[in-house]
């Protein structure tokens, strides 16, 4: 029987047959310090076997890993650039990475794990491309004076409700200036640890702590400004 | 001269404050925090924050057109070997 090596749509990982459920297989959160590379071999035996056609050349099987992953890396280029096109360029980018890198995988951390890293690199690079100077820019990134933390002491009714509302965190997320998104996403949302991020961006782990800070005060403010939020309470 | 953490200004321990949760030591315990409502309510905020955003992770469809244009790309780098 021939069959078409390259289908002109993935298969749906929701049918029947041998397609795995994505969410079966995904991990929620697959950072390096999250996900160990022993993820259960079990729950990994189709993947397995769909990354090893994937890597002797068969189209088929890169598909079914596209529909595998293609919502997780999606998602991850959305949350980092913040835009749709963007987002579907980046993970176009990826994939077509990931098609001419396939058999260098040697397994030495899950392939979910491996992907994840392969895309963030994907838009590291094209922020870079754009100019974003999120990279060895330690003196650059000292706050401005109205940005300096101290900014906060003596201002009362700090407090936020406590129960954030998940859309006006995402809308903080997507307003946050670039350099802040990233390391925001890397960190408090991907789970990365200061040292990968600061070896990812070739900054400093202090630069890292100190960006992820100014993130947070940023979301804070634009929370307590939000008003979607004000009109709630 | 180091300073004591004792007698910490709001200002002194908000500069050190990145430095102090990324160490993952418990923040909550510095004496400043237990002395000051303003940064402990600065530091509940930044905590809830924290949590929420590791809660947050939508899993996004990507538009059905985006496999299309990916295969496309690489029939193009396979020089059209690729079989349809």
């Amino acid at each position: 029987m021939t069959q078409s090596r390259f289908p002109t749509q993935p298969p749906d990982p929701a049918s029947p047959g041998p397609t795995l459920d994505p969410r079966a297989v995904e991990p929620s959160r697959p950072t390096s310090s999250s996900v160990p590379f022993a993820r259960a071999a079990s729950t990994n035996s189709m993947e397995d076997e769909t990354l090893a056609r994937a890597q002797a050349g068969d189209h088929q099987a890169f598909a079914q890993l596209y529909s595998l992953h293609k919502r997780r890396i999606y998602s991850l280029c959305l949350r980092m650039v913040g835009n749709l096109a963007e987002a579907e360029d980046l993970t176009q980018e990826a994939f077509l990475q990931l098609h001419r890198r396939i058999a260098t995988f040697r397994g030495d951390s899950a392939f979910s794990t491996w992907l994840h890293r392969l895309t963030i690199n994907v838009v590291l690079m094209h922020l870079r491309k754009k100019g974003l100077a999120v990279v060895s820019l330690d003196e650059a990134m000292e706050p401005a004076p109205e940005e300096r933390a101290g900014r906060s002491f003596g201002a009362p009714d700090l407090a936020l409700s406590g129960a954030i509302d998940r859309m006006a965190l995402e809308r903080a997320i997507d307003g946050l200036p670039a350099g802040y998104r990233l390391i925001f996403v890397l960190h408090d949302i991907e789970g990365y640890e200061h040292n990968e991020i600061a070896s990812m961006l070739d900054c400093s782990i202090g630069n890292s702590k100190s960006q992820l800070h100014k993130a947070r005060l940023k979301l804070r403010d634009a929370l307590r400004i939000d008003p979607r939020q004000e009109a709630r309470r | 001269m180091t300073e004591d953490p004792n007698n910490l200004s709001c200002a002194a321990f908000q500069a050190r404050l990145p430095e102090l949760i990324g160490s993952g030591e418990n923040i909550a315990a510095h004496p400043h925090i237990q002395s000051c409502e303003i940064c402990r309510a600065l530091l509940a905020d930044l905590m809830t924050i924290a949590e929420a955003a590791r809660q947050l992770f939508p899993i996004v469809e990507p538009p059905d057109r985006l496999w299309e244009q990916i295969e496309s790309a690489i029939r193009n780098e396979d020089g059209g070997s690729v079989q349809p």
